[in-house]
Formats: structure tokens, C-alpha cells, sequence
């Protein structure tokens, strides 16, 4: 019998003098499953294909289900590696509906958490681009204090990764003492570790021979695909929804904007170890700014807004009214005003959106996440056209692509 | 002289006439609507004019009403001018039984994706658009699920029990939706068959499913 | 109603004797030069401590299996420090994270290319059921492409939790008869599921 009777090659495949070659959704290197079929001349990418919705789990669809406070929860999925920004975003997105004004105190503790979480989700994209490039110590170095972080949410909020944290309108309830401990911990010995990890990788000439010139992108492209966030400031442009549009008393903060040129991978490094450094400054000011809060003012922890705001627990747990009131906000019975708001927060990736269409009914009419790794996923194969299969790899991990982001 | 909201509006009545209407400014962002046919329109004069400069498609997306006839699908065009700092909302209403709309992909490389996607959810036929398929569902979807009609669930499960949700067999329970927000129509076709996408559970687990990998 | 705290009030202290692990032998009959026990035993127990497990990591109880495998949590002192990104080479398919419909033939497509025996273990409540993700699109667990072992709840559990349940697939593996992966019982398991 002959070989075709047995192997149905593809129309064409015979004279096609490219290779297929199929970074599957399943692959060491694309973290977080979506897929690209590649198209190789050898060692060079002729053209590359994305395949995404490998994760999709349809957010949208279920935020029209649930009430507010039950949205909270699916916040903390889109980027899972810094879920307290989602989850501060959708409360400030609640506020700015309802009308809640929350005091300072609450905003700089919500600055101090938005900032740990933003270290944090750099801390994973450097890492790992690190890992790519075969250099795994950086990343076990570097995770320790990825758990510090932790322990400071597990303080504030009880849990580690998916957090849920905060209420719209405050927090559940006041910093402690202990998570004060650990974030002046954190803020002792985080520097030294920093500096420790920009040492082995800024001017490591192998790191560099990597990620120079891999996956460039201009500024006018770059807007044109809607990038935002490091990928954006990278390619030279400083647009930073915190500084631009503040949101949280964002503008009673002074920092820099770290801005790259070429918009290559080792400027999306650099850019993102500039930002951490920053985000360290904003922190300190932070802290230093919640601890001149003294006597009755430092127990404010949120709004007054008890329409919204759930009651406390012990109340809860004793009183009959708070019991009533805590169940009518999360079953979204109390009085939500209809209107369409929108509203954007500075994200690991860049802006995260959230577009809110209430009709005044329980859950929201229609709920949109502007998803940043979603839209700059796009300028891959541009990215990556002419370059070598190893770039590909390394632009990949640099873009910072989390597929739960990116699917919803 | 900065750029404020009247101005806009000034700009966009003064070029389109009464084309452009509905304009509001719901928590500051000035919001107007527009026919379908003009929305390119619109937005390369957005996006040329020297002092307009909105260069920036922050986000595209629907909205499915049910209860307007002839304006069934809305589009919305969230617009950035990024020197200027000024947000805009633009939308364009289209009706669901021909739902065609013209693509934005020429000017914002960024609208690919999420034309596509809004494809994938709601149906809106983007004409012009280089790839229109769909994107995060699974490509043997016969139906768009964001739609109002279709239930949320998975259809074919068999280890929830929807009575046990306060919902009957075959989904939402027709006349009262879930959320409160009015009737929606009964049971539609995709809701007890394989159309959910690919294959059922069962058939997953028999080895039938998406072949192509 | 606050309730005290309770801290660790007995600390033991540290002794390098003690603190070194070291596996127990297997129930058998031993005499001058000689050892007897069942095969199973032996090969239980050397396969459990040197587990090659693949991770199958889709969301965020993969960022938890990171901080598992970092230096904090350390999955390596059970054995399995080799985590192989190939299929046809690793023991235990650890599948965390939500898993679409659109990925579950490629779940199936893993999962046949490993060879026997095989494990799997489904970290989080997205992989044991679907999770929170009760929608058109996800998958309402694995167990309905693939045959699981364990399954370890959370959202996203713990890396003590993942641990744990590293231990229970530990505790299968080494209690394991060299005869089941021939048994009709297996092969009828295999066989629901449309793995011949």
C-alpha cells in the first residue's frame, strides 16, 4: 500500500517551504494557556497566529447574574497575580455609581495595597522572564518575598491570592498592628533584594544578548494597538491612568513614570524593576501618611455608607438590623441608582476598565472588562515577525500575558 | 484654549448636524449616539481633526436590548484623547435582525480583537474586518451566548441540579429572569443539544469533542 | 466574643537527629543478607518518593502551585523535584485551574500521551467541579474527560493544601497492587471514559 492511502497530507503542504510549528496552549514557556501557531523559515518567524479563549469563562455573562458584592469575587480572577487592584478598581467603579465618597485614610490604605500588588505582579513577570532565559534562581530568590506580600493581604484580608478584599467604601476592617509589622518588614528588607535582583540581571551580558532587540515595538504602534501599562511606557509613551485620570487620592503622591525607548523586552524589564522602585516610594509616603491619622481618626477604615456598606461582623453575629442589612446589600436589595459609569485603574498590565450599565435592577444590566492583556495580545505577530524562535519565546513572557485576563 | 465637553460637542453638531444626538454626560464622560452608517465617519474626524486628537480606542463593546425594536445591538466606542486627557463614549444602534456595522480595524489596529469578540458574544457583523470569527468561544458555537435570551449555564450538565438553584429544567424560567429584569423569551434551541459548543459532557467524556488541536 | 489566639506555646527544639527524615522500611521477613517483601512494596515505594508529576497549570491555582514549588513551601522534598513539561515522561498529571471546554480535549490529549501508570490530581475546586465557573463555557470538572485520583478543594487551596494532597497521591502510589493497571475494573474505567 502507498503512502498516500494511509497519510492525508494538507493542500499544499508539499510545496510549502515554511515549517508549522504549534507553541501549543499547553507549553513551559506561554504561562497561561493560549496558543500560536507559528510559521518558520528555519529559524526565523515568517508569521505567527494567536489562539485565545483556551481559559474563557465568561465573566460577563456572569456578572449580570450576581449583585455587586458578588462581582468582587470575579474581579479577582481576571489578573490573578495582583488581585486587590481588580478588586479596589470594581469598588471605586461601584463608588463613583453610588455615589460613596470614601475618606483618605481609606484611599492611602487602598494606595498601600494597590502598590504591594503591583510589585507583586511585576515581581512574577520579571522572574519568570528571567526563567525563560534559563536564569531559575532569581525566581526562587525573588518568590520569598512574594510570600511576605501574601502575608500582608493574609492580614488585611484573610486569604492569599484570590483576595476579595475590601467592601465598597472601605475595608472590612482595620489594618492591625501585626500587618503593620509586616509591611514595615517588607519595607526594610525589600530594597536590598531588589537591588540584589536588578544585579543579575541588568548588566548580566547574556540577559542582555537575549533581550535586546527582541520584540521591538514604536510608540505610534504601540497606541494604535492599545497598548497600555509597562508594554506602553516601554515604547516611549508615559501614559499612566494614575497619574492622568487619579483615582484613590492618587494625586497626592509624587513618582516617576519610567519610560523606556524601543519597547524591546529588556526595556519592559527595566521599565518594570523602575516601577517597583517606585511603587516602593508610594508605599513609604503612604505609610507615612496613614500614620499621621491619630485617636478616633486612625479607626476610620471606610465610607459611611450603610446603604452599601456591609455591617460589621460583630454586629452581625448580634444584632437582628445589621443581620437584615447585610443580607439585603449582598443579594443587591438595597437602592442601586441606574446610569452607565466608567471607570479605569492602573493594573499590573495597564488599564483595566470597567464598564458598569446599571438599569436600577439587583445585578448590573451589563458589566465590560476593558482587559489590557486582551488588546495588546493582538500586536504578537507584528512583535514578533523576522525575529528568531527563541525571541518569540522571550517577547512572550516579557508582554506579562495572563490568560485568565485575557480570556474572561 | 483646553479642551472641554461643550467644546466637543460644538465641533461634532457643527460637522454632523443632527446626525449626532442624544448627547449626555453621565458622571462627566460625554456620551452621544450616532447612525451606523456614520460611525467611521465619526471617528476618522475624531481622530484627524488638530484639535479633537481622540487617538486612542480605550474599548469596544455591546450591549443587547431586547425590548427596543430596530435597536436591538448597541455598539460602544469608549474614545481617548490622550494629550488633551478627555474620555468620550459613542454609540451606534444597530437592529439585531441585520446587525451590520462597519469595522474600525483601518484606523485602530486595536479594534481587531475586540470586534471579534464582540462578534463571538452578540452576532454584530463587522463589515470589512479581516478575521471575523470567533475568538474566545469554541469555533462550533452556533449561537451568541452574551445574548439576553440564552441562559448562563451549561445546559448539559448533569452533576448541578438546577431545581436546587430555584431555576426549572431547560433554564431560566420563562416570564421572571433571575436578575429581575423582565421577561425574557423561553426556551431557545441550543439550550438541551450539543450547540452549547463542541461536544456535551458526555461526549467529552467518550472521546468526542474538538478534534483539531 | 474574641477568642484568644492560640499560638504554638510548646516550640520543640531543633535537634538534627530527630529532624532528619528517613522512610520506613516495608512490612517483610529479613534475615542474614536477605530481605523479603512484596513487589508491590518496593516498587510502591521507591515510584511515591520520585514522582515526575507534569503541571498542568491554567489560572490561578497555578501561581499557587509556583509559590509550592518556590523555596517556601518546597515541593521538592517529597520527590518530586523534576517537573517535566512533556507528557510521555512524567507519572502525575496535576491539572490546576479552570479548564474550558476548549481546552478539555487537550486535557484528554496530555493525558493519553502518559504512559503507564499514570496519576492524576485535580488542584482546585475549578478542576474537581467546575468551580465558581457554573457557565456555558468551563468545564464542570475533569473527571469528566479524564479519570482523577485526587481531588484537592480550594480556591485556590493552599500550598499546604496542594501538599497535602501530594501526599494522598503519595499514599496511592505506594500502596498500589501490580496488578491493577491489567484489572478488569480499570480497564472498565478506562473504558467510560473512551481510553482504550
Amino acid at each position: 500500500m502507498s503512502v498516500d492511502q494511509h497519510i492525508k497530507l494538507p493542500e499544499g503542504s508539499i510545496e510549502k517551504t515554511t515549517t508549522t510549528l504549534n507553541l501549543g496552549p499547553t507549553h513551559p514557556a506561554t504561562h497561561g494557556v493560549f496558543q500560536n501557531i507559528l510559521e518558520l523559515d528555519g529559524e526565523r518567524i515568517v508569521s505567527a497566529e494567536q489562539t485565545v479563549g483556551y481559559i474563557h469563562r465568561a465573566f460577563e455573562k456572569l456578572a449580570e447574574r450576581r449583585p455587586l458584592y458578588q462581582i468582587t469575587t470575579l474581579t479577582d480572577r481576571l489578573n490573578y497575580c495582583s488581585s486587590p487592584i481588580n478588586n479596589m478598581g470594581w469598588h471605586i467603579t461601584c463608588e463613583k455609581l453610588l455615589g460613596v465618597k470614601t475618606p483618605k485614610r481609606v484611599d492611602y490604605l487602598r494606595v498601600i495595597i494597590m502598590e504591594l500588588s503591583r510589585i507583586s505582579d511585576h515581581l512574577i513577570c520579571n522572574s519568570v522572564v528571567g526563567v525563560d532565559s534559563g536564569a531559575f534562581t532569581g525566581f526562587l530568590y525573588v518568590m520569598q518575598y512574594r510570600e511576605l506580600i501574601y502575608e500582608i493581604y493574609e492580614e488585611v484580608c484573610g486569604s492569599r491570592l484570590t483576595t476579595n478584599m475590601g467592601r465598597i467604601g472601605g475595608f472590612e476592617r482595620n489594618f492591625t498592628n501585626a500587618a503593620f509589622e509586616k509591611l514595615e518588614k517588607f519595607l526594610a528588607e525589600y530594597p536590598g533584594v531588589l537591588r540584589e535582583f536588578e544585579n543579575m540581571f541588568t548588566r548580566n551580558r547574556i540577559f542582555m544578548e537575549r533581550t535586546i532587540g527582541a520584540g521591538p515595538i514604536s510608540a505610534e504602534r504601540a497606541l494604535n494597538y492599545g497598548f497600555t501599562g509597562p508594554n506602553l511606557r516601554a515604547a516611549g509613551v508615559d501614559y499612566d491612568v494614575r497619574v492622568h485620570t487619579p483615582y484613590s487620592s492618587y494625586e497626592d503622591f509624587q513618582f516617576e513614570i519610567p519610560v523606556g525607548s524601543t519597547g524591546d523586552c529588556y526595556d519592559r524589564f527595566l521599565v518594570r524593576n523602575g516601577e517597583m522602585w517606585q511603587s516602593l516610594k508610594i508605599i513609604e509616603d503612604a505609610y507615612r501618611k496613614v500614620k499621621e491619622f491619630k485617636g478616633t481618626d486612625a479607626d476610620v477604615f471606610h465610607a459611611d455608607a450603610p446603604a452599601y456598606y456591609l455591617p460589621e461582623k460583630k454586629d452581625v453575629y448580634t444584632k437582628m438590623e445589621a443581620l437584615i442589612w447585610h443580607f439585603k446589600i449582598v443579594m443587591g436589595e438595597t437602592e442601586i441608582p441606574p446610569g452607565e459609569v466608567y471607570q479605569s485603574v492602573e493594573g499590573g498590565n495597564g488599564e483595566v476598565g470597567y464598564y458598569l450599565i446599571s438599569d436600577g435592577g439587583r445585578t448590573p444590566y451589563r458589566l465590560h472588562f476593558r482587559r489590557p492583556c486582551f488588546i495588546y495580545y493582538q500586536a504578537y505577530s507584528e512583535l514578533t515577525k523576522g525575529s528568531m524562535l527563541s525571541d518569540a519565546i522571550i517577547t512572550m513572557s516579557s508582554l506579562n500575558l495572563i490568560a485568565g485576563e485575557m480570556d474572561a | 484654549m483646553s479642551l472641554t465637553n461643550e467644546t466637543i460637542k460644538e465641533r461634532l453638531k457643527a460637522k454632523f448636524g443632527d446626525e449626532v444626538s442624544n448627547f449626555e454626560e453621565p458622571y462627566g464622560l460625554l456620551t452621544f449616539e450616532a447612525p451606523k452608517d456614520l460611525n467611521l465617519k465619526i471617528m476618522q474626524f475624531l481622530f484627524d481633526d488638530e484639535e479633537l486628537r481622540f487617538q486612542f480606542l480605550t474599548d469596544l463593546c455591546a450591549v443587547h436590548y431586547p425590548g427596543q425594536a430596530g435597536r436591538e445591538l448597541a455598539v460602544v466606542y469608549h474614545l481617548h484623547n490622550l494629550t488633551d486627557n478627555i474620555r468620550l463614549r459613542f454609540k451606534v444602534f444597530t437592529a439585531i435582525a441585520q446587525p451590520d456595522v462597519f469595522t474600525a480595524t483601518q484606523l485602530y489596529s486595536s479594534a481587531n480583537w475586540m470586534e471579534r469578540e464582540t462578534f463571538d458574544f452578540y452576532g454584530v457583523n463587522f463589515v470589512g474586518h479581516p478575521n471575523l470569527k470567533r475568538i474566545l468561544n469554541v469555533d462550533e458555537m452556533t449561537y451568541f451566548p452574551m445574548r439576553k435570551e440564552f441562559p448562563l449555564e451549561d445546559q448539559t450538565r448533569i452533576d448541578k441540579d438546577d431545581a436546587m438553584f430555584g431555576r426549572g429544567p431547560g433554564g431560566v424560567k420563562a416570564g421572571v429572569d433571575g436578575q429581575g429584569h423582565g421577561p425574557v423569551t423561553g426556551q431557545a434551541g441550543p439550550l438541551n443539544t450539543a450547540d452549547q459548543g463542541g461536544a456535551t459532557s458526555q461526549e467529552m467524556r467518550a472521546g468526542k469533542g474538538s478534534d483539531e488541536l | 466574643m474574641a477568642r484568644p489566639v492560640r499560638f504554638n506555646v510548646h516550640p520543640i527544639k531543633a535537634d538534627i537527629n530527630e529532624n532528619v527524615s528517613i522512610v520506613d522500611m516495608p512490612e517483610g521477613y529479613s534475615g542474614e543478607g536477605f530481605f523479603t517483601t512484596k513487589l508491590s512494596n518496593v516498587v510502591g515505594l521507591a515510584r511515591k518518593n520520585s514522582l515526575w508529576p507534569m503541571p498542568f497549570a491554567t489560572s490561578c491555582c497555578g501561581i499557587e502551585f509556583m509559590a509550592t514549588m518556590a523555596s517556601h513551601y518546597d515541593l521538592a522534598r517529597f520527590g518530586a523535584e523534576r517537573l517535566g513539561f512533556s507528557p510521555r515522561q512524567c507519572d502525575l498529571l496535576m491539572v490546576m485551574g479552570t479548564i474550558a471546554k476548549k481546552m478539555g480535549p487537550i486535557v484528554k490529549q496530555v493525558y493519553l500521551q502518559m504512559a503507564e501508570p499514570r496519576w492524576v490530581m485535580a488542584v482546585g475546586a475549578c478542576a474537581s467541579s467546575g468551580g465558581i465557573f457554573d457557565t456555558y463555557s468551563v468545564l464542570q470538572g475533569i473527571d469528566q474527560v479524564v479519570p482523577v485520583d485526587v481531588y484537592v478543594p480550594g480556591c485556590p487551596p493552599r500550598p499546604e493544601a496542594i501538599l497535602d494532597g501530594f501526599i494522598r497521591i503519595q499514599d496511592l502510589v505506594g500502596k498500589e497492587s501490580v496488578r491493577r493497571r491489567n484489572s478488569d475494573e480499570y480497564k472498565n474505567l478506562l473504558q467510560s471514559y473512551g481510553i482504550q
